[in-house]
């Protein structure tokens, strides 16, 4: 029993480190189709590492929660996005706004502030996977970085969502995830934000003719 | 026989007889240097005798040094009734001073020889005064390092100043080395005044001002701050850590040669022994942040000189920027050691402290020899600029031969002494994830990162210097009756250069006497080992034998020459070089100063501040020039020097220039003073 | 008298064993690109016989070139040969191997690359030139990089000596251990750059303004060419080596396994190792494209985060071996 829980630790311990290798990859990546399908591979791996903590813990809400976490971030969304790029015609991103070695050292930099932060808090935790905290932490502010450093409206949805799957990683690490109405409601927050996102897509290229935020900035009063 | 059997007596039996010793040593060459005003035009008297003499005894110093390091009874102290009536000058000879007084001799041999075959009479300053300012340079070098009192430190120290601002005002009839001269001073007093104000700091209250009481004081961590701050702005002032660096890159290559060697050899050490001696001895206690603080200047000073230096088209400019980045991981090394020092983890500290000792003593040589390889190019062929250079190992192959050990040390290669030091550092750095403190064992292996990159672009600059000078083809048409450098010349090279061999195949002596060193500052050294093969930390961890790395590679590369020249025939022809069916191949197709530094001024943009002139398709006469300068300059300096002549100008007001105004002064002062007498 | 001879002969052998198998692997990879590629594969001891072709020719030597430029094959030939001595391949207790640790091998090849570097510089073409700034250009980037992989590997058994390393390894096998994943990625990434393969340069490219590597070898003629053609692939191989015994240390024959069914059974697993490796890089090179001049930094950034991610997340997680 010890010798498997110590595999699960260690196997837990990979798919957080796996988390936040896609997480530097989504940072440093360029064309949106790409991001979308490394997105998909961060909700698989998400849904892994859930499905671990389940066993582990036996607890039968967290299963749930992994069905979710599967239909919803590995299936639902990538495709939604997915078919949005192809009608918005949003393939490639535009200059970003800092070069990305620039880029990757700043993301360096949150990394380090996150694991300095997580570690007084983690040993206030109990589940299995408390050492992970600093790691969900990182990924959260690499979302927002990722956010920041772009200019096509739609690496900010992803990084959006990103920064939700890093959310869902915390809770899952600290507590053994959400109350169930409380995961619901995210859910439903989520795909009905994900709908009205797509529509001012729309309405953003009727009324600039591109996807670039940059031109959001004519809107300013002068 | 006898002479020399009792003298050697009497250093070993007498308590202080190695501080006589190199007292009269010191002696000597301010004599040596008196007699150069004697005849100060005869340069055959001052070339052959005085400066080999001065060579002489340069290597006394150091024999005494490392008598004193490995049996004398240290530390040996000594009180001159010199100076002033209640402030006598003291002396001391501890490890730390026995070291750098190593370094200094050692290294000045090689310098003293060469200078024997520098100066000529010619434009500038007479060879006697030359004679003289040199030698008095040298030895108040020395008397900083053994001053144990604030008064004959600060006076040791002004000497060094004034006698180097002559040395590199030597061609004074030209504007430009005018200027740099001035800034250096400017910068040189600027440093003093802030290390005076650390000695004030350091009595902490007793009001004697000898080393020893300050050992005993004890100061509050305001006060220790400071004193810590003030001697960093100092120290690092004269040693030149950004941004209080902007002197070096013009004193540097404005002074002649031997003169650089000296200043970038010697000088800059003068500067890291009294850091030293401040932090590890005077101020017994230290913080966490300190060594932070010094770590990130360190490094920062690392890279901001290996990257102007790749960018550089003066090769005196070039290895001036090169010293910069050396200095930079020295102090990197002590700020390592006072990290490790205050986490209680003493063998890494004395590892570090090793590390940047280790490194001092190799850069004194492949410095000052890349610096006198440059003298003999520049009498060779009148040119400074890289530019115009090019293709010199054929005209000048000893210098070349020379130049090249030189820059392999430089580059940090094994199996020279360069990568010795370079591998203690980074090994260091491998420890410090086990510093007790949060943030910090995460923050700086990143520093181990920088330290590769400095030590790989150390290379990339080295692989600039010497292949735009010594190899490819003639860049001007007079190179070709460039001429080798003379007896004297080469000798001084070839002394520099067997000294980086050695310390490079044999390292364990320098570590040793650097161990000698740490043991009385931090109270442990790094483990002992055979003299050609290291373990500092454990044979488990990690060893290093220069020697085996050379006897194996001379081995196969014998093996190898012996097998082809049997086995194969070896026929050789000469024919033109490849030119990829061009036929008009010329010597302005290789690659330019400029051009090799094009990669490094692409990726670290932000660091430089570029003008350049564009020719227009218009042009008749078509011109290309870039020019790269220091964004520090622009961005501290001068607005600092706007602001000080603003305030004098203010205070300029005062002068009236009409005496009624002045008697005011004197009238409104009379009568401040009798109404103060009246109301108290 | 046998223990010496015994001696002897194990650094004889030290010495020879890779420079024989070099090229075989090299070979090997230019098979498994050919065979992805759709064409009909060079037999397999096709770089032997380059080496035989060139050997037998006459030197063509620049009328400028210095004696540095004669000196350098040699010397780049003899840092390489040593280099694949100390490297634990299929042994630990080999003669040589406590002569340099990790960081003083990563020395050696500086040495190696400044020599090349400076002997392209001695004939004063364009081109030679050019591929010395680029090298160095690469050189520089990809240190700190490796340092961070060998600073990872450090953590986990406490010694930069490799022969240390893979005993620590084999004594405390850990299953997965994400740390070594990123760093194993990362030396991927640096074996590509430092040994001139695609996606930095093209090892096969005829365009003079592409190459890094070979614009170097541009001046270099029968004898000399074949020991700078060999040095390159005794690079490649040490790199290879490096990286089995840094992350896949199976196999090697430490101090209780090494008689003669140990050595058997390393010098099997070393074989084995070599062949999917060669035929991992020959997939690699296939799938990607070759960078721009100025993208190499951004590809060894990457490489370097990850080092640095791998050694910020053993520091996070405790440190579970």
């Amino acid at each position: 029993m010890a010798h498997s829980s110590h595999l699960l630790a260690q196997l837990l311990d990979l798919f957080a480190a796996g988390l936040l290798l896609l997480s530097f990859a989504m940072l440093s990546e360029r064309r949106t189709q790409r991001l979308v399908t490394l997105f998909a591979w961060q909700g698989a791996v998400l849904f892994a590492s859930t499905l671990l903590v389940a066993y582990s813990a036996a607890l039968r809400e967290v299963y749930y929660s992994a069905a979710l976490t599967l239909v919803l971030k590995v299936i639902v969304l990538p495709w939604i996005l997915l078919r949005l790029i192809r009608r918005l015609g949003a393939e490639w991103d535009s200059e970003l706004l800092v070069n990305i070695p620039v880029t990757m050292l700043l993301g360096l930099g949150l990394v380090i502030f996150a694991f300095g932060l997580a570690q007084p808090i983690s040993t206030l935790a109990t589940t299995i996977t408390r050492n992970t905290l600093g790691i969900a932490l990182a990924v959260i502010l690499l979302a927002f970085l990722m956010m920041i450093t772009r200019r096509k409206a739609i690496t900010q949805v992803v990084g959006f969502l990103a920064m939700e799957n890093g959310l869902f990683f915390a809770a899952t690490s600290a507590t053994y995830g959400m109350p169930m109405v409380i995961e619901l409601g995210i859910a439903l927050d989520v795909l009905v934000g994900m709908l009205i996102l797509g529509v001012f897509f729309f309405q953003i290229r009727e009324q600039f003719d591109s996807l670039d935020l940059q031109h959001m900035e004519t809107l300013k009063e002068d | 026989m006898k002479l020399a059997h009792s003298m050697v007596d009497f250093i070993l039996v007498r308590p202080e007889g190695c501080l006589y010793c190199i007292l009269l040593l010191l002696l000597s060459w301010l004599v040596l240097g008196v007699g150069g005003l004697v005849r100060p035009h005869r340069t055959g008297y001052i070339a052959h005798l005085l400066f080999p003499l001065g060579a002489v005894v340069s290597l006394g110093v150091a024999l005494v040094a490392a008598t004193a390091l490995v049996r004398g009874p240290l530390p040996q102290t000594l009180t001159l009734p010199l100076g002033l009536p209640d402030l006598p000058f003291h002396l001391r000879l501890d490890p730390l001073s026995a070291f750098f007084l190593l370094l200094l001799g050692l290294a000045g041999v090689g310098i003293s020889i060469f200078a024997a075959g520098y100066f000529r009479s010619g434009a500038g300053t007479a060879p006697g005064l030359l004679c003289l300012q040199y030698h008095v340079f040298l030895a108040s070098m020395a008397s900083v390092i053994l001053a144990d009192d604030a008064y004959f430190f600060m006076v040791a120290w002004e000497t060094m100043a004034l006698s180097s601002y002559f040395l590199v005002t030597s061609q004074h009839r030209i504007p430009e080395i005018r200027r740099a001269g001035f800034l250096y001073l400017l910068m040189a007093h600027l440093g003093a005044i802030c290390i005076l104000l650390c000695f004030g700091v350091l009595q902490g209250g007793s009001w004697q001002f000898t080393f020893d009481a300050m050992r005993r004081s004890t100061l509050t961590p305001t006060w220790a701050t400071a004193a810590f701050l003030l001697a960093l702005c100092g120290f690092g002032a004269k040693a030149g850590l950004v941004p209080l660096h902007v002197w070096l890159p013009e004193a540097h290559p404005a002074a002649p040669s031997p003169v650089s060697a000296v200043m970038s050899g010697l000088m800059l050490k003068t500067a890291v022994y009294g850091m030293l001696r401040v932090n590890f001895d005077l101020l017994h206690v230290g913080l966490w942040w300190w060594g932070m603080l010094t770590l990130a200047m360190g490094l920062f000073t690392a890279m901001f000189g290996a990257i102007f230096a790749a960018t550089q088209t003066d090769m005196k400019r070039l290895l001036a920027y090169s010293s910069i980045e050396n200095i930079g991981l020295i102090f990197t090394g002590i700020g390592l050691a006072v990290l490790f020092q205050t986490g209680n983890l003493h063998l890494f500290a004395a590892l570090a402290l090793t590390a940047a000792l280790v490194h001092a003593l190799n850069h004194a040589f492949f410095k000052s020899l890349l610096f006198l390889a440059t003298g003999s190019v520049l009498h060779a062929t009148k040119q400074r600029s890289l530019g115009k250079l090019g293709g010199l190992i054929r005209r000048m192959p000893w210098v070349a031969g020379l130049a090249l050990i030189g820059t392999l040390a430089i580059a940090g290669l094994p199996p020279l002494n360069g990568f010795v030091s370079e591998w203690l550092l980074l090994q260091s750095f491998l420890f410090t994830p086990q510093i007790p403190h949060a943030f910090i064992n995460m923050l700086v292996p990143l520093g181990a990162a920088a330290l590769a990159l400095t030590a790989a672009l150390a290379a990339y600059v080295m692989v600039k210097f010497y292949g735009v000078i010594f190899l490819g083809q003639h860049r001007e048409a007079s190179l070709v009756q460039a001429h080798d450098a003379n007896w004297l010349e080469r000798l001084g090279l070839a002394w520099l250069a067997l000294g980086c061999i050695v310390l490079g195949l044999v390292p364990e002596f320098a570590l040793r006497a650097a161990g000698k060193v740490t043991n009385t500052l931090l109270g442990q050294s790094v483990a002992p080992s055979r003299a050609w093969w290291i373990a500092p930390v454990s044979w488990q961890q990690a060893s290093y034998s220069g020697l085996w790395l050379l006897a194996g590679i001379v081995v196969v590369v014998g093996i190898t020459f012996v097998l082809v020249r049997s086995l194969v025939h070896g026929w050789m022809r000469r024919t033109p070089a490849w030119d990829c069916g061009y036929r008009w191949q010329t010597f302005r197709m290789q690659d330019t100063a400029e051009g090799f530094g094009q990669p490094i001024r692409h990726m670290f943009e932000p660091f430089f501040r570029t003008e350049r002139d564009l020719p227009a398709p218009s042009d008749s006469a078509p011109r290309y020039r870039v020019q790269i300068e220091d964004r520090i300059w622009r961005a501290f300096y001068l607005p600092v020097a706007r602001g000080v002549q603003r305030v004098a100008e203010t205070i300029g007001g005062l002068q009236g220039g009409r005496l009624a105004v002045y008697l005011l002064y004197s009238f409104l002062t009379l009568v401040s003073l009798l109404i103060y007498v009246l109301w108290v | 008298m046998t223990s010496h001879l015994h001696q002897t002969g194990e650094v004889l052998l030290a010495l020879t064993a890779a420079p024989l198998a070099a090229p075989l692997f090299t070979g090997w990879i230019a098979q498994c690109r050919a065979w992805m590629q759709n064409r009909s594969a060079p037999p397999l001891m096709q770089p032997y016989r380059m080496l035989r072709k060139l050997f037998q020719k006459e030197v063509a030597l620049a009328t400028d070139a210095s004696p540095l430029f004669r000196v350098t094959p040699y010397v780049l030939f003899g840092t390489m040969v040593l280099a694949a001595a100390i490297i634990p391949s299929v042994a630990t207790g080999l003669p040589f191997a406590q002569v340099a640790d990790a960081i003083a091998l990563i020395g050696l090849f500086a040495t190696a690359r400044m020599f090349m570097a400076l002997a392209a510089m001695d004939v004063g073409t364009a081109f030679g030139t050019l591929g010395a700034r680029r090298e160095m250009m690469v050189g520089f980037l990809a240190e700190p990089a490796l340092l961070m992989v060998l600073f990872n590997t450090f953590l986990l058994s406490g010694s930069t000596a490799l022969p240390r390393l893979v005993e620590t390894y084999r004594a405390h096998p850990s299953l997965i251990e994400p740390s070594l994943l990123f760093a194993a990625v990362a030396f991927l990434m640096v074996l590509l750059a430092e040994n001139a393969r695609i996606p930095i340069d093209n090892p096969a490219t005829h365009l003079e303004l592409t190459m890094i590597h070979e614009a170097m070898l541009l001046e270099y003629s029968a004898r000399h060419l074949a020991l700078m053609e060999w040095a390159a692939s005794l690079k490649l191989f040490n790199y290879a080596c490096i990286g089995f015994a840094l992350f896949l240390p199976w196999g090697i024959a430490t101090r209780t396994t090494s008689n003669g069914l140990g050595l058997v059974i390393a010098v099997a697993a070393l074989a084995g190792k070599l062949i999917v490796a060669g035929a991992v890089l020959a997939v690699i090179e296939t799938l990607s494209a070759k960078l721009r001049i100025f993208r190499a930094p951004e590809f060894l950034a990457t490489a370097f985060i990850l080092a640095v991610l791998g050694l910020l997340v053993h520091l996070l997680l405790g440190g579970q071996a």
